[in-house]
């Protein structure tokens, strides 16, 4: 570490402050902020992850499977069926939060399935629910950050989107143009080629083609993997950027071919296994997805979309004097005043909860003393039971007690009588 | 069947066990003293048929990527859908549904047939399908106007074109989950009009269990709508072609493959798919239902659904069409006609 001089006068300073910038300067011993990776890793651990997926296609194009198959869970299993079993008439937007442990890592997976998508007849606006969800993530997480007490801020957002193109073989579909148009600046979107055993290997690389001219003929951005100084990892890149769409196939069925156990689909020509790389793009999908790309999809969602949903709600609003949104926000508020409304917000909580709390103590103590009473009552009227039985007792004792003495004197009269009889015997012999 | 009231001469050439079913069903039929050669009746009727030729009118139906044209290519073992047909531009989705017929005679055996695929693009393509199958439904009935019309003119041709549709094969994505909405209101509302196979299109996208559970499930689903596809139990003669039919119905929908590359199997050449992990044989009834499906629209009941698009179909069109309009005024020779068509 070498020392910087402290110069006298100000220009100095800046000259060597500006120098030093550009410069990197050489350590000459061990300091330890390398250790600093180590710091941030741990503390992460320790908090765990979060990450939510969308999986957006048609029925049946098996994106349940796909899930189980990804994060080798039971997501949805036969006691849990998956929306896919369940007909719906409208689109609906569904959660579901997992909880998976690796190694000392935790993760907090949400899936955010959106049954009966493109299943109607009429498909016009299949895509506002979708939407709508996403938007309203994003206004959660705002409110969230614009909160004085920020101690918890859950990450809901949606951090990548799955969309599922059913392997027709041709191209894209009107559908499928129009969803990805209107959320690739919403959400992170990767293309995927569903049910990818449906097609022969030369298919499979002239619908990729024609997929992805398509996607650049429509200006659509799909998630772009970014260049990084490594060598390595761009020659990695490179290759998983040729074979988008990823063509996947899904199975939780294991089946044993020439003495192994993989995870595929029988069928009576053969095994297509899922975890072939020449049978299907399913192990890059995975490990691009968890491996190696999450905490990038994660920070795209934060820095792009987040911010271009941030900048043009707050741009809306400041835009007017008056403000525009339907639902006012905290974000409107000066900071102190949102102390004091929300300091206001829990004292009038707490006295409810006093009150309450009051009352029902009231009501207890009244209980009680009742009980008490009625206690005290019986207690009084034993008491008085018991004194008229002892009376009672008192009086036959007294009764018996007469009787005894009645026959006592009788029978001293009697010994009296017996004994003059006897006397006056003696004297008349 | 209201066939058996009209004249033998009236019908198309086709080949039936017993031309006057009154006469040869008769329970006192009186014994012959020789040979006469009225057996070989059937045999005149078989050059006549051979010399004739016959149409089969077959319309595809379903959205786009099903493997509605190559399967249609294997079946007839020649390259008859549209894309084959000269037809180099991309495969743009239109807009709206467009009918578009190819036609193509194919010989075999001295028999000449004239073969039309009547393909539906753009059908259940859009965002919107509300009511795609309207052009079909106008389709059908144009051509059900187009034989009425040439029936009822007093200068008849000898042989009236017959562009009616015999046959629509209806394409079932295989979800391997349920029918689609779409698939469910097509079929109720074409299935009175016309003679509805559905087949599920690029089976070998299922492995053997979960075929079997969709097409029991695809069949409860018809059932419960209502959903009468060709054979349908009401046109049933006898029970002989009831049994027949009922062992058919229990198979349908056909789970079909299509293809038209060869590739070697075991020294033969089979008609397949070649995939990473194996070769799907479009012929094999291991592998998926496709000789089923050829064996009972070609070899058994092809002459079949002509009839029953005569007899039935396009009766009820011509006594809907006859009711509505009080009487049909036959239009002169000259067509300088003012009927109430």
């Amino acid at each position: 570490l070498s020392v910087v001089t402290c110069p006298d006068s100000w220009e100095e300073h800046a000259f060597m402050f500006g120098f030093c910038l550009q410069q990197e300067k050489l350590l000459e011993g061990y300091v330890g902020f390398a250790n600093l990776p180590n710091q941030v890793y741990r503390k992460s651990v320790k908090r765990g992850f979060e990450f939510t997926l969308m999986v957006v296609g048609e029925s049946g194009l098996g994106k349940s499977t796909l899930i189980n198959s990804l994060f080798l869970t039971d997501l949805y299993s036969p006691e849990y069926p998956g929306p896919s079993h369940r007909i719906k008439k409208t689109v609906q937007v569904e959660q579901s939060k997992v909880l998976v442990k690796e190694g000392g890592v935790q993760l907090l997976l949400t899936i955010v399935d959106t049954p009966g998508f493109g299943d109607a007849v009429d498909n016009s606006n299949c895509w506002q629910p979708v939407i709508d969800h996403i938007d309203s993530k994003f206004e959660d997480y705002l409110n969230s950050e614009s909160r004085v007490n920020r101690r918890q801020m859950p990450d809901n957002r949606v951090h990548c989107c799955l969309y599922f193109i059913a392997p027709s073989g041709h191209g894209l579909k009107p559908l499928d143009i129009e969803f990805m148009k209107r959320l690739h600046e919403k959400v992170n979107i990767i293309p995927l080629i569903a049910k990818a055993d449906t097609m022969t290997p030369e298919e499979c690389q002239q619908f990729k083609k024609q997929i992805m001219r398509e996607i650049t003929e429509h200006k659509i951005q799909i998630y772009e993997f970014p260049e990084t100084n490594d060598e390595e990892e761009n020659k990695m890149v490179k290759k998983i950027k040729d074979r988008l769409p990823l063509a996947v196939v899904g199975s939780n069925t294991i089946i044993v071919v020439n003495e192994k156990r993989v995870r595929g689909r029988q069928y009576p020509w053969g095994v297509a296994e899922v975890e072939n790389g020449e049978h299907c793009d399913f192990t890059i999908l995975r490990n691009m997805l968890i491996r190696t790309h999450m905490q990038d999809l994660k920070d795209v969602t934060n820095n792009v979309h987040y911010e271009n949903y941030r900048s043009r709600k707050l741009a809306a609003v400041t835009y007017n004097g008056v403000d525009n949104n339907k639902n006012k926000g905290p974000m409107t508020k000066s900071p102190l005043a949102q102390m004091e409304e929300e300091r206001r917000e829990h004292v009038t909580k707490m006295e409810k909860m006093e009150m309450e709390m009051e009352q029902v103590f009231e009501m207890k103590v009244k209980e009680k003393i009742q009980k008490l009473k009625d206690s005290e009552l019986e207690l009084q009227r034993r008491h008085e039971q018991m004194k008229k039985n002892l009376e009672a007792q008192h009086k036959e004792l007294e009764e018996k007690r007469r009787q005894l003495e009645d026959e006592k004197h009788n029978w001293e009269a009697q010994q009296r009588v017996l004994e003059q009889q006897k006397l006056d015997k003696i004297f008349t012999k | 069947m209201l066939a058996s009231n009209l004249p033998w001469l009236l019908l198309h050439s086709r080949n039936r066990q017993s031309p006057f079913p009154g006469l040869g069903h008769s329970g006192s039929g009186s014994t012959l003293l020789g040979y006469i050669g009225i057996d070989t009746i059937i045999e005149q009727m078989r050059k006549k048929t051979m010399k004739a030729g016959f149409d089969f009118n077959i319309m595809i139906v379903g959205h786009s990527g099903l493997g509605k044209s190559t399967l249609v290519n294997t079946l007839f073992k020649s390259q008859v859908s549209r894309w084959s047909s000269g037809w180099g531009g991309e495969h743009k989705i239109p807009k709206t549904v467009e009918i578009k017929a190819v036609s193509h005679v194919i010989e075999e055996g001295g028999v000449k047939m004239k073969l039309t695929v009547i393909d539906t693009p753009g059908f259940g393509d859009q965002i919107n399908n509300e009511n795609c199958w309207d052009p079909i439904s106008k389709y059908i009935n144009e051509q059900y106007e187009k034989f009425l019309k040439e029936e009822v003119n007093i200068a008849r041709k000898k042989r009236i074109p017959d562009t009616r549709v015999h046959c629509c094969l209806y394409f079932i994505s295989p979800t391997g989950h349920s029918l689609r909405q779409l698939d469910i209101e097509f079929m109720k509302h074409l299935s009175r009009v016309v003679n509805i196979i559905p087949v599920i299109a690029k089976s070998d996208t299922m492995t053997p269990d979960e075929k079997n559970e969709f097409k029991h499930r695809v069949r409860k689903e018809l059932e419960t709508h209502g959903i009468e596809y060709y054979p349908q139990n009401e046109f049933d003669d006898d029970m002989e072609d009831k049994n027949e039919n009922d062992k058919i119905r229990e198979a349908m929908p056909f789970a079909v493959v299509g293809s038209d590359k060869e590739f070697q199997v075991n020294g033969k050449r089979v008609l397949g798919r070649k995939t990473a992990w194996g070769v799907v044989e479009v012929e094999n009834p291991n592998h998926c239902e496709f000789a089923l499906l050829r064996d009972f629209l070609i070899r058994s009941h092809l002459q079949d659904l002509k009839e029953v698009t005569h007899n039935i179909h396009y009766e009820t069109y011509r006594a809907r069409r006859l009711n509505d309009n009080g009487g049909l005024h036959p239009i002169s020779a000259n067509n300088t006609q003012e009927s109430n068509l």
